[in-house]
């Protein structure tokens, strides 16, 4: 992509902004689930649950990366379980173009994210959020939507 | 806007206070606008606890709280309760704040860990301060059920619900009740037999004053909610009055026409009007319209000619019924592999490779051969008998990729009854492992090689062929590590138990899930088993999973008590955290009424606007994420409340 910045300006200390759009009825149990077997992972997603993947307007990315945020995750149910029965195939196709929107205005991939994280899988959750967190920290902080305020 | 709002900052003991600065989060809350009151307290659940909160809710008239603690899956229940009981606040006028699952339980560094407590509860708080007093939506309840499929788990929902005072309506898609049940033998693990032990529960549904029996029935539509179906039934026309019937035969004797009876697995002839078997309920002959040489015009007529009761009607004409109902428990069964997939063991091209349910019939005193096992091709006795286990299951790659679970023991019962049949024949089993988990299973199996004689061959059979009138069965015998070749005179494959032909139909019809293999999916695999993912719709027997007669009936049972516990009450509680049009900002545009998976949207009044049916909406959010406007948004958390949270979550 020419118009993805290939800045990795792996700042010594820098701590990247989160935030984790998790649906009530997989993901979120997915993170009481790494909760309850005590995994470890980085503090820097700070989730929001929401009822369904299906109900996460563009909006709310947008708006997050405007307020400044360095990443931003939304996780839901596996496509075929969402407890809303096609929520997360919205989901799926909005984030798809929210994604391109992204990419449009030249934010770099890595630092929009979405997966499909189960009540059960807790470890998994885990996995996905320190991950997250190692890509989006080598990016450097998120400039190119935050308002200057 | 509230403006009175409590926090209390949970310790839970140690749990969140060895992670998490709670008296910070408590003081740094305790500052942000529209907060009057902020406390951590050591164990919010107990019961000084809640009383610590209904007090500060009273004595401070606080408008809105935020209880910062473990997941809301754990004590939202309860902090609502005190909110409303003890502190006499709407309950919907609380909210979680996760500080352990989501916080203390998963980090280390307590600065961080803090840090990160103080943005949750700061994001709870903005959400609550927009929230509004909800009050759950009362909704009346049909006490009628009804029950789909007719085999022995739909048998006994139906009786266990009747006999709880529920009126029940039985679908059933075939000519009588019973199920693949009624077809079998005898039935492990003790060989009663099966006809014995079910017809008495099938004559019972023909005569409970609660039952209403629909046979030839299936379901074509169903709307509403729980609580309140509406299901429309298509019965097909029978061309013969149940009531008149007399059940003589006179009618089938001139029937010229002959097609494979289906009860027999097609074994055995019968008529285009019949009665499936003697046992059968309804008790009535029945007129197979595809079968009969026509009816109109009616080509033949002679069984209304020599039908002395009058009970055949060639005018009859199909029916749709409408049925309310307020739950579904479906049961539709299941149905075996389609042979045609296992054209290496020679099915369907071969006489005498039969399926176990071809078997069953063998051995049936009521069946074909009168009870003694003959082969279908010569009506010999067949001496030597091969049975293949996990014919279709556990073979990811080119079949099923589960366990059907009661072939071995149905392996073992046909191995069994075959040796009481041909006390000099010899049978042999395929079979990867044997699982016989079960009370009296395993014993059951011993017996079958130690009295039986039965020959367990571990490995898997590569094909079957004939050569001069007799079945070459090649396989391995892998502990032994040497191919085998047996000369068959019989073959029966333990084929894989999948869901019934109209399974999916019938799922799509009633918005329920299906798993990875089509069978029914439960609501939760461990806590919700015979419950559909849609509420008021429960599940019963092999239409879930394969199961045997025991499982089933326990399900079936199970189900009928949701179904009793359901509608225990007059009224059902529908949450009242569903979706809101401001009209002022609809165009009327539709997005939503698409998007909408309940179908809960439509459009109404002069100017077309979205309106929401309060009972069918389960406040998903699908609908607000889709509206182009922001005219549509679910209650207590509306998109404006979401960029609250975010820019709390950002520290904005
Ligand atoms: C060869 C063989 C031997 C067995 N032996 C034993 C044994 O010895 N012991 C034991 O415990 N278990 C045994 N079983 C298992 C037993 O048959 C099942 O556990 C039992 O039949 C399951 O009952 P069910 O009511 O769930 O399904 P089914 O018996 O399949 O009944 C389902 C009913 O629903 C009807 N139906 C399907 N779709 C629709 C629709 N769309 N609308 C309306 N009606 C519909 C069908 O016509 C049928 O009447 C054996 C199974 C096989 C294959
Ligand atoms: S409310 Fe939750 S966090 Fe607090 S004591 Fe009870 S269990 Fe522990
Ligand atoms: S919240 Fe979900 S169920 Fe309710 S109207 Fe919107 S899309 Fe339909
Ligand atoms: S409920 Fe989890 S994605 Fe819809």
């Amino acid at each position: 992509m020419a118009n993805v910045q290939e800045t990795a300006k792996d700042e010594p200390g820098f701590e990247p902004k989160i935030v984790a759009f998790l649906c009530k009825w997989c993901s979120s149990a997915g993170s009481d689930l790494a909760g309850v077997s005590r995994l470890q992972y980085p503090s820097n997603a700070v989730p929001i649950t929401i009822m369904c993947s299906g109900s996460m307007s563009p909006m709310f990315v947008l708006s997050a990366f405007n307020k400044g945020a360095d990443g931003v995750l939304v996780s839901g149910c596996h496509p075929g379980d969402c407890h809303y029965l096609k929520g997360n195939f919205y989901a799926r196709r909005k984030i798809y173009l929210v994604q391109k929107l992204l990419q449009f205005i030249g934010l770099e991939n890595d630092r929009f994210r979405m997966s499909w994280v189960s009540a059960a899988e807790g470890v998994k959750f885990a996995g996905v959020v320190d991950e997250f967190v190692k890509d989006v920290k080598k990016l450097g902080p998120q400039t190119r939507l935050k308002a200057k305020r | 806007m509230t403006k009175r709002t409590g926090v209390f900052v949970c310790h839970c003991g140690n749990n969140i206070a060895a992670t998490v600065d709670v008296a910070r989060v408590a003081k740094e809350m305790g500052e942000v606008e529209g907060v009057i009151f902020s406390k951590d307290y050591v164990y919010m659940c107990s019961d000084p606890g809640q009383s610590t909160m209904a007090n500060a809710i009273k004595d401070n008239k606080l408008d809105s709280v935020v209880v910062s603690c473990c997941s809301p899956t754990l004590h939202e229940k309860t902090f609502r309760d005190v909110t409303e009981e003890g502190g006499e606040l709407n309950p919907y006028r609380c909210e979680i704040a996760n500080i352990r699952e989501q916080c203390a339980w998963v980090h280390k560094e307590k600065p961080k860990a803090t840090e990160k407590a103080l943005k949750i509860t700061r994001a709870a708080i903005k959400r609550v301060q927009n929230n509004q007093s909800l009050t759950p939506i009362g909704v009346p309840v049909t006490r009628r059920v009804m029950v789909i499929g007719g085999g022995v788990a739909g048998i006994q929902a139906a009786l266990d619900l009747a006999n709880a005072g529920l009126q029940v309506v039985l679908v059933e898609k075939n000519p009588t009740v019973g199920g693949h049940m009624i077809q079998l033998s005898e039935t492990f693990p003790t060989l009663d037999c099966s006809q014995c032990i079910l017809s008495p529960k099938m004559v019972e549904v023909s005569k409970n004053k609660n039952i209403k029996l629909l046979t030839q029935a299936e379901v074509q539509e169903v709307s509403g909610f729980v609580g309140n179906f509406k299901v429309k039934v298509r019965q097909k026309a029978i061309y013969v009055d149940p009531e008149k019937c007399k059940i003589c035969d006179d009618c089938a004797k001139v029937c010229p026409t002959v097609v494979p009876n289906e009860y027999d697995l097609n074994l055995t002839p019968r008529r285009a009007i019949f009665i499936p078997y003697a046992q059968a309920i309804p008790a009535t002959y029945t007129l197979d319209e595809s079968a009969c040489l026509g009816l109109n015009p009616v080509v033949c007529g002679k069984c209304a000619d020599v039908c002395e009761a009058d009970a055949i009607n060639y005018d009859m004409r199909p029916k749709t019924i409408v049925e309310e109902v307020g739950a579904i428990v479906v049961a539709t069964g299941f149905d075996l592999y389609g042979k045609e997939n296992l054209g290496e063991y020679g099915m369907g091209k071969y006489a005498d490779v039969l399926d176990g349910l071809q078997f069953e019939r063998l051995c049936s005193a009521s069946g074909p051969t009168g009870g003694h096992v003959l082969r279908p091709s010569d009506h010999k006795e067949p001496k030597n008998v091969v049975f293949i286990q996990c014919a279709g299951s556990r073979d990811p790659e080119s079949h099923c990729a589960y366990c059907s679970k009661i072939c071995c023991m149905y392996t073992a019962k046909h191995a069994t009854l075959y040796k009481h049949h041909v006390p000099d024949g010899q049978a042999y089993v395929f079979y990867i492992d044997i699982r016989s988990g079960g009370k009296g299973y395993e014993e059951f199996v011993q017996r079958s090689m130690e009295r039986d004689e039965v020959m367990y061959l571990r490995g898997r059979v590569s094909k079957v062929y004939e050569n001069n009138g007799s079945m070459i069965v090649k396989g391995v015998d892998t502990i032994s590590g040497k191919n085998v070749e047996i000369e068959a005179d019989m073959v029966v494959l333990a084929l894989a138990m999948q869901p019934s032909k109209g399974t999916a139909d019938v799922a799509k019809t009633l918005k329920i899930g299906r798993d990875k293999d089509g069978f029914l999916a439960e609501a939760h695999p461990k806590l919700r088993p015979v419950e559909s993912v849609t509420a008021g719709i429960f599940l019963a027997g092999a239409a879930q999973a394969p199961k045997d007669i025991p499982e089933t009936v326990c399900q079936a049972s199970a189900a009928a008590s949701k179904v009793i516990q359901l509608l225990s009450k007059d009224e059902l509680m529908h949450s009242p955290a569903i979706a809101k049009v401001r009209l002022s900002h609809c165009t009327g545009c539709e997005m939503c009424v698409q998007a909408c998976p309940y179908g809960a949207i439509s459009l109404s009044g002069p100017n077309a606007k979205a309106s929401v049916n309060d009972v069918l909406c389960e406040g998903c959010g699908t609908c607000q994420a889709v509206c182009l406007r922001a005219a549509i948004d679910v209650k207590n958390i509306t998109q404006m409340q979401v960029h609250d949270m975010i820019n709390a979550c950002l520290g904005v």
